[in-house]
């Protein structure tokens, strides 16, 4: 029965979508999941959400929403946004372990945006910008200013049709101390057409989601080509998801894993109004170590796909074929390893890299950011981003990058040094990392003394960094055949590929936390105190002198003090007052 | 000679509001006042200084007579006797007919709303039949031309523009004296009232006075978002389509062009899905339907306003319409009044909020029902509910008519000159309210922080505000609207913004009281020899007193 809904469901849609809806604008929603097994034994289940839109949003008067947020459609007309790429992140993506991400964030919060060239004021529409995004996202993005806003000049190119690469246009902002929770899961979902009541969002419980190593959420707005010919825009809206489960926690000590056990929830139908909604297993380590897990219930079909760098297998589940729920009513996946594994494959990606502070002592520091290039034979170009707060004054003349001993001379630098309590250090250097190497690139700084009302309310917590960021085209070790990139999962058709030969990868190190001389915040009112304390004191005394007569006193029975010190006398034998 | 009809056409001129009476074709001038071209007061002018106050009839065909209200304008004091023709647009009759408005009678007292032109029942060439009397309430200012079916029992008609017919009565006799009593329900009904004021202050009068009507409109504001908001709960077993873009466009934007002097407005529209209210109605076995009450419409807003989201790029206030497609379970859906009776439009308004209607969908028969059934939304049953109920929360309310009063049809605008007229001078009245409400709570603050600085951009708003309130309060006096409507705007604008100066948030300000407390640590401890010597001073002066008492 729930199968024949389900096909009359996919049929009538198809037809929905093909026979001629009633207005001009279409829009389309698809809906993926993504389960892979980490390296480390985690699971990493990612969802995206795309919502396409054939309108010109830049047109004045389209103002009639359907699938498309209308708070983030008013959002682009207003403010001439070409391209819009917001993310709020816990938790630290651990490349070493974890692998390459599909889609790495920043921990706390990062906004970039591309304005179209017809924005006058950039750093007003900018400033006005994150205002009302941190309304949406209930998010503290008003705390982007000028102080940790960049203009990068290569680390960021628009992601989507563009023919603009003026970096004026572009800003980048990262909050590292934005902590994130449910309150901005809340927005996040509420921008979705079916809410958490249909579809792969029903998984969205944020108790679970919270409860993982890393949670990290984005909305990526860009525009794309309509069709093949390109001649007119639509827009897409992507909002995505990613989480690490730690396994171990969840399934004490077992690395098995189901849908129901990580989410407490399982999948029951897909959201009416999607064109397409799948659910993506990564089972490579399945052909590689010969029926190593095993996948229930059976996947319908197998996908392959080379996707950065590496051959892919996927189980998929169509949750819109008729076929999914023929034997129970809801979906529920999981996976079983069929014997334990001993020695986890921690096979290393090509590219990672690590940040940290060092020195001693609260007048200067050191900067030091490891970069690895693992790739066994070829060398190949990395551009490195380093946002760094005025309040820490970078040396220059110190930045030394080494590579296997010998000095690695940047092809690319640019610098814009800091303003005090105006703008931020901005460093971006194009290296050369030399075939299975260590680059490491060390600068010095000085802390500075800020004013008592600009430290932060917990100033000895430390003040936070905003990780750099790597951008770079990776060789792959195998060769990837070009694909096309609508048909394949996730995140390949975001990033631009140049060819089969290499891949985009943009990965963030660490923030960093840095202790800046702390005044004693109460010493005013200590000297306060303490200074009243003594006028008071010398003044009671002053005054005493002053007003009061002596007199000689006329002895008298004395009172409760005389008598006692009398009893006290008498049993000392002494003769009494 | 008996006069079968009078015409009566207000306009704010230049010179003030002028009132001209076209009268009938058998009309004898000299009957009236005898003279001719010359202003004369009117008779009912006695009674009520504001209304009807100076006529002028002339010997022309047609006769017309002018009537000013209130004092006569300067311009024509001196000029005496003087002919005002050029104001008048008098211009004989044309008897054809361009593009008749037909009335029906049905709608007139807009319980369903506003007929819309794409609804009109197709009863042209029955009330076409019907003895008409075409009349042209002023012809140079509107190139309508007005069919009035004229049916029985109607003796005032109310047209779109800023005009009035009436019909006169038979017979001869003082006729100014007989009609002028129509006159002032015709003026009570088209011009401004001691209610449109107070609903104009209503913010400002104690909740009690006044009855629930008074608080519906929006507050003024410069400008307003419209959004139409389409909720389809059930999205399993309905594909709703609407056409919001095309209704929007032919309905509801020749309101909103006409409203344009007022305010800015932007329409947007969405679909939201699983979006369901938030309350379960009630089942109906009697007419196997599902009951919403009355009373707990209140609660119904809610949960969906969560899914609504305000306007993100602008600080207007957001006027909500909702069309609710009932699920598939709870269908049909029907709201019932306070006494148990059926709404007939199935729709409700919230005071300041908007507006909310239940669209019902005819289910076929459950074994010939496809799973996913495509509704196209009938936009102009719709549109007619929503106009209505936007006319409602602009404060666009009608007067209470007596019975033999037939109001014109406004239109493809949805909104008659007059009501504009009177829609601005609330507006105004409120714009200044708000002006002097706001300047009197920023010399309150004033008052109380005493350091405050006050910059020099601040305090030009400040002048400015007063100034363009000075400025609206007499264009106002003198009737010229649109530059009062101006200059009330500019004043609300310069004195929030002044007021909401960031310079002025009166935190950046110590109060007296924290300052001395930061000092006690110095004062207690100084307090406690200077009270205890107080002390001792006392005691001994008592102590003296007592003893010389004593010796003595």
């Amino acid at each position: 029965m729930a199968g024949a809904v389900a096909a009359v469901l996919g049929l009538s849609l198809l037809l929905g979508s093909t026979g001629g809806s009633t207005g001009p604008p279409r829009d389309s929603l698809r809906e993926e999941l993504l389960l892979s097994p980490l390296p480390s034994g985690d699971l990493a289940a990612t969802f995206q959400f795309r919502a396409r839109w054939d309108s010109e949003l830049h047109r004045e008067g389209v103002s009639h929403y359907r699938l498309f947020p209308k708070a983030l459609g008013q959002l682009i007309s207003k403010f001439l946004v070409r391209e819009l790429h917001l993310s709020l992140t816990q938790g630290f993506w651990r490349t070493r372990t974890w692998g390459q991400p599909y889609l790495q964030a920043p921990a706390g919060a990062e906004l970039w945006v591309w304005f179209q060239d017809s924005v006058t004021d950039v750093d007003r529409a900018w400033k006005e910008l994150s205002n009302i995004l941190s309304g949406i996202f209930c998010a503290s993005l008003n705390f982007i200013d000028s102080t940790n806003t960049v203009t990068p000049t290569a680390s960021f190119k628009p992601l989507g049709l563009a023919n603009v690469t003026d970096h004026h246009l572009l800003r980048y902002a990262v909050l590292p101390r934005e902590v994130v929770c449910t309150e901005n899961l809340t927005p996040w979902k509420k921008l979705l057409p079916c809410g958490s009541k249909a579809g792969l969002a029903v998984l969205l419980k944020a108790e679970r989601l919270f409860h993982t190593s890393y949670h990290s959420q984005a909305v990526h707005i860009r525009p794309i080509c309509r069709d093949a010919s390109c001649l007119s825009v639509s827009w897409e809206l992507r909002q995505t998801l990613t989480v690490v489960f730690d396994t171990f926690s969840i399934g004490q000590g077992k690395r098995d894993w189901s849908l129901f056990k990580m989410f407490s929830r399982t999948v029951t139908e897909a959201c009416p109004l999607v064109s397409e909604s799948k659910i993506y297993v990564d089972i490579s380590s399945k052909t590689q170590e010969n029926e190593l897990l095993e996948v229930t219930p059976l996947p319908l079909s197998v996908h392959e796909a080379s996707v950065q760098g590496d051959r892919r297998t996927y189980a998929v589940y169509d949750l819109l074929s008729p076929s999914l729920f023929n034997v129970s009513r809801s979906l529920n996946v999981q996976l079983k390893w069929k014997r334990p594994q001993d020695s986890l494959d921690l096979s290393t990606p090509v590219l990672h890299a690590q940040r940290y502070v060092s020195g001693y002592g609260l007048q200067t520091g050191e900067i030091s950011t490891l970069i690895y290039n693992t790739h066994p034979y070829r060398a190949f170009p990395v551009i490195l981003l380093e946002t760094v707060p005025w309040y820490l004054r970078l040396y220059v003349h110190t930045l030394v990058i080494t590579t296997k001993g010998k000095e690695n001379k940047p092809s690319y630098i640019h610098y814009q040094p800091a303003q005090d309590r105006r703008r931020p250090h901005l460093l971006e250097m194009l290296i050369q990392l030399p075939a299975n190497s260590v680059t490491k690139i060390t600068i010095q700084f000085e802390r500075a003394l800020l004013k008592w009302t600009e430290y932060t309310p917990d100033p000895n917590h430390g003040f936070y960094v905003s990780p750099s960021v790597l951008s770079a085209l990776v060789p792959s070790v195998i060769a990837m055949k070009a694909e096309d990139a609508e048909q394949s999962p996730l995140f390949t058709s975001l990033f631009p590929s140049s060819d089969g030969s290499s891949y985009f990868v943009r990965l963030y190190t660490e923030p960093l936390l840095v202790n800046l001389p702390t005044p004693d915040f109460s010493m005013p009112y200590n000297v306060i105190c303490l200074t009243c304390t003594v006028v008071a004191v010398c003044y009671g005394s002053f005054y005493n002198l002053l007003t009061r007569t002596f007199h000689v006193e006329e002895p008298s029975r004395g009172g409760l003090a005389k008598r006692l010190a009398n009893i006290i006398r008498k049993v000392r034998g002494v003769p009494p007052l | 000679m008996p006069y079968s009809s009078v015409a009566l056409s207000s306009r704010h001129s230049t010179k003030g509001r002028v009132l001209w009476l076209r009268l009938g074709r058998a009309w004898e001038v000299d009957d009236l006042t005898g003279r001719g071209h010359c202003w004369k007061r009117h008779p009912s002018a006695e009674r009520d200084a504001s209304h009807v106050a100076w006529c002028m009839p002339h010997r022309q065909e047609g006769a017309w007579l002018s009537c000013v209200f209130g004092e006569l304008p300067p311009a024509l004091q001196w000029g005496g006797c003087r002919t005002i023709q050029d104001s008048l647009c008098l211009k004989p009759l044309s008897v054809e007919l361009p593009s008749p408005v037909i009335l029906d009678p049905g709608t007139r007292r807009g319980q369903s709303g506003v007929p819309l032109p794409g609804a009109e029942p197709a009863a042209l060439g029955a009330l076409r039949s019907q003895e008409g009397e075409v009349c042209a309430p002023c012809p140079s200012l509107e190139s309508w031309l007005t069919v009035l079916p004229s049916p029985q029992g109607i003796g005032v008609y109310i047209g779109k523009h800023r005009s009035a017919v009436m019909r006169g009565t038979q017979g001869p006799g003082d006729v100014l004296a007989a009609i002028s009593a129509r006159v002032q329900q015709i003026v009570q009904a088209m011009s401004f009232t001691t209610d449109s004021i107070t609903t104009a202050l209503s913010d400002r009068v104690p909740m009690d006075q006044l009855g629930t009507d008074t608080r519906r409109p929006f507050k003024s504001s410069l400008g307003y978002e419209i959004t139409f908001s389409l909720l389809n709960p059930d999205p399993k077993s309905h594909d709703v389509h609407w056409d919001i873009e095309a209704a929007v466009n032919s309905y509801v934007q020749p309101f909103l062009d006409k409203l344009g002097s007022v305010a800015n407005f932007s329409v947007d529209s969405q679909i939201l899905y699983y979006a369901v209210l938030g309350v379960s109605p009630r089942f109906d076995k009697a007419s196997s339907s599902f009951i919403l009450s009355a009373l707990s419409l209140p609660h119904v807003i809610n949960p969906v306003e969560a899914r609504l989201g305000s306007s993100a790029t602008s600080l207007y206030p957001v006027l909500n319409f909702l069309l609710y497609v009932p699920e598939r379970v709870h269908s049909p859906l029907y709201i019932q009044d306070k006494d148990g009776a059926a709404v007939g439009t199935n729709a409700f308004h919230s005071p300041r909020w908007g507006g909310i209607m239940v669209y019902n969908i005819d289910h076929p028969a459950p074994d010939k029902a496809p799973l996913l059934l495509r509704v196209d939304v009938d936009m102009v049953r719709v549109m007619e509910v929503f106009l209505a109920q936007l006319r409602l929360l602009f404060g666009i309310s009608q007067v209470p008519l007596p019975e033999e009063f037939l109001l014109e049809s406004p239109g493809n605008n949805g909104l008659t000159d007059w009501e504009l007229d009177r829609l601005l001078w609330t507006r105004t009245v409120e714009n200044i309210a708000t002006v002097s409400t706001t300047l009197t709570s920023l010399a309150q603050l004033l008052d109380k922080i005493g350091n405050i600085v006050i910059k020099d951009d601040v305090a030009s708003e400040v002048y400015h505000a007063v100034a363009s309130a000075q400025t609206a309060m007499l264009e106002l006096a003198s009737g010229h609207l649109g530059s009062a409507f101006q200059a009330s705007k500019e004043a609300v604008t310069s004195s929030e913004r002044a007021f909401f100066d960031p310079s002025l948030l009166h935190l950046l300000y110590f109060p007296d009281d924290q300052k001395f407390a930061i000092y006690i640590p110095l004062f207690l401890p100084m307090a406690v020899p200077i009270l205890l010597s107080l002390v001792k001073i006392l005691r001994e002066a008592k102590q003296s007193k007592k003893e010389p008492m004593k010796t003595d």
